[in-house]
């Protein structure tokens, strides 16, 4: 039992604009910010935006199998976080800053 | 369209929205990752509110817990303050305004056209530990498995990345470093 009746005044609708703003939030972060560090984490936030349109339309339809995604979909963004950062710390000790607009100039 | 929603749904949605704008507009790095672990705490009462109990603590213990401490823990490795923030100029936050405007008008129309058919089922007890560990460990059990092996390469990757080599490569001339 939840802690409010919240199926009776919520529509899922409102969850799918809810989750669309937040993703819409972290894409002007990532296509906005150049430091890296805020790029990683809007693109958490982006994630975090998908996972509540997952867990919403899991409760919705009564299916376990959104809230088992969206457990996979956290493993995965930790994993990323983790040598997401890495690179960040590596590329800062080469280039002493965390611009991405400065790794123009990687060449292939 | 508001005015029937329950109020801890709106203040929920409302806090969510504003402090992930507040993550993106911060000029302050630290201001930005504590707005985002705030995000976090208002989408785990996001999940609590949708019955999904399990989801919420493990979003506050992997997200709010592990990953923004690591941010943390880098950013302040890293001593990046306001100073050292890349400034934009103005154009490329129209044109980041308008994609990201661009992508939500979409989305929303998409949805308006083709979002009236869905069902309205609500299954108490989904969202529980009990439910989910015993889908988790029968039809995800090799997925589960598999994110172990992913967790060991992504961990011998950081520990590769992060190891400071002799003669590194670097991307710059030594004398346009400021230090070291």
């Amino acid at each position: 039992m939840s802690l409010l009746n919240i199926f009776n005044q919520v529509e899922i609708s409102h969850y799918i604009y809810l989750s669309t703003v937040l993703f819409a939030i972290g894409l002007f972060g990532v296509l906005f910010r150049r430091n890296a560090i805020i790029l990683l984490m809007c693109i958490e936030l982006m994630l975090n935006a998908v996972n509540l349109l997952f867990t919403a339309f899991s409760t919705y339809m009564g299916d376990s199998d959104g809230q088992i995604f969206v457990f996979f979909i956290m493993v995965v963004a930790a994993a990323e976080a983790a040598v997401g950062l890495a690179i960040l710390v590596l590329v800062y000790r080469n280039t002493r800053k965390t611009d991405v607009s400065f790794l123009d100039q990687l060449k292939g | 369209m508001f005015q029937q929603l329950p109020i801890p749904f709106l203040i929920l949605s409302f806090l969510t929205i504003l402090s992930a704008l507040y993550v993106v507009t911060s000029k302050n790095p630290v201001h930005s990752v504590l707005a985002l672990i705030f995000t976090f705490f208002t989408i785990s009462a996001h999940y609590v509110l949708l019955n999904a109990q399990f989801l919420a603590v493990v979003n506050l213990i992997v997200y709010a817990g592990a990953i923004m401490v690591l941010f943390l823990f880098v950013l302040m490795l890293l001593n990046l303050s306001k100073d050292t923030e890349p400034v934009k100029s103005n154009w490329w936050g129209i044109a980041a305004a308008i994609s990201a405007g661009s992508l939500l008008l979409i989305i929303t129309a998409a949805f308006q056209v083709s979002g009236e058919a869905i069902a309205k089922n609500p299954v108490e007890g989904i969202g529980l530990v009990k439910a989910l560990g015993k889908v988790l460990f029968t039809r995800f059990v090799v997925p589960f498995e598999l994110t172990g092996i992913l967790f060991l390469a992504a961990m011998v990757g950081a520990v590769l990345l992060g190891k400071r080599e002799k003669n590194n490569a670097v991307l710059i001339p030594k004398e346009e470093r400021s230090d070291s």
